[in-house]
């Protein structure tokens, strides 16, 4: 990764709340390397204890959909009602759903 | 002098080292060189402040005068303070306020390390929690020294100068006189050549990875331990007492 040294890259932050429960995007920082990235994403981000497990990402590396082809990537599903599990009951006692 | 005499200064030290560090890096808020480090250096501010607390609270308890950990806190007198002078050193940049950390850090774990295991029942718990903090201090200032040293031209000038300004003033944390001699016999603190022995290693591995030296010439600073301050202490402590003195017994 060739970078301008006075400028550090940016980094997508992901913490997992507890344990079973998936890493969830918080937001991103600054850091010089992965290992800082960590560190930092540990002093800014869980604070509060809100997490007990951090992943830091390369934002550069992150390949993400084009805003301008909304229209066929999603709006195919909103007439489809029956994609959605609503026909069923959840049984008592399941959580994160 | 009494056991607890002797206790009383040895969790005095402890409490002002604490306080005194803490209250240099909370001069930082808001003043960090970017937001992440903004946030992590208030985050041991808070540490140091809440260590600062428990240490206090204990001493005052051991003093006999029924002092709080605020009266410590904040009603002594300068010479009455006995944080080591390395604390009380000014933030100067970057490199002066991680190197100033990365020296009281790893000679704080391993101290905290072996005082988790004293006879005193509450200075051991006290111990036992300020460790787990102290453990990530010194991880996060020997990351920024091994940075800074193998950094830039620049950076490593300058923390390469911040080790030659800040060295002499770290043999004082190993101080001892007759408080700490006497609760040495009784097993409750640990001798401090044990612990320099420790702070030896972390010193000698970090610098090493840095690619910085330590300074040739040998000179020691000492005298904060007995109360005797540099320059800086007065105006620190004009700032961290101002509201106690000006609106006695004030609480929010």
């Amino acid at each position: 990764m060739t970078q301008d040294k006075k400028d550090w890259p940016l980094w997508e932050v992901f913490i997992r709340s507890k344990q079973g429960l998936n890493h969830k995007h918080v937001g991103s920082l600054r850091a010089a390397d992965s290992t800082m990235a960590v560190e930092n994403a540990r002093d800014v981000y869980t604070r509060r204890q809100e997490g007990i497990s951090i992943w830091v990402v390369p934002s550069n590396l992150i390949t993400a959909s084009d805003p301008s082809d909304e229209e066929s990537l999603f709006e195919p599903s909103a007439s489809k009602v029956y994609r959605h599990p609503t026909f069923y009951d959840v049984p008592d006692g399941i959580s994160h759903m | 002098m009494t056991k607890q005499e002797a206790l009383y200064n040895y969790v005095l030290r402890l409490g002002d080292d604490s306080l005194i560090l803490g209250q240099r890096l909370a001069e930082l808020c808001g003043h960090g060189p970017i937001l992440e480090e903004d946030i992590a250096l208030t985050n041991i501010s808070l540490d140091l402040i809440g260590q600062a607390t428990l240490f206090l609270d204990y001493a005052g308890a051991l003093g006999g005068e029924k002092k709080s950990n605020d009266d410590l806190a904040f009603l002594r007198l300068e010479k009455e303070y006995v944080n080591a002078l390395l604390l009380e050193q000014p933030n100067g940049h970057f490199g002066d306020t991680i190197m100033r950390q990365f020296l009281f850090d790893a000679f704080r774990k391993p101290l905290l390390e072996s005082l988790q295991h004293s006879s005193e029942k509450e200075l051991a718990s006290i111990a036992e929690k300020a460790l787990k903090e102290t453990k990530y201090h010194l991880k996060h200032s020997s990351e920024w020294v091994i940075r800074l040293g193998d950094g830039t031209d620049e950076s490593h000038d300058k923390i390469q100068g911040s080790l030659h300004t800040l060295y002499r003033y770290s043999h004082e944390l190993f101080f001892e006189d007759e408080s700490d001699f006497l609760l040495q016999k009784s097993k409750i603190v640990p001798e401090l050549n044990s612990i320099k022995l420790e702070w030896e290693k972390t010193v000698k591995n970090v610098f090493e990875m840095a690619g910085i030296a330590l300074p040739e010439n040998d000179w020691k600073f000492e005298g904060g331990r007995q109360g005797r301050h540099s320059e800086h202490m007065g105006f620190l402590l004009t700032e961290l007492q101002y509201m106690q003195r000006t609106y006695p017994n004030m609480e929010w």
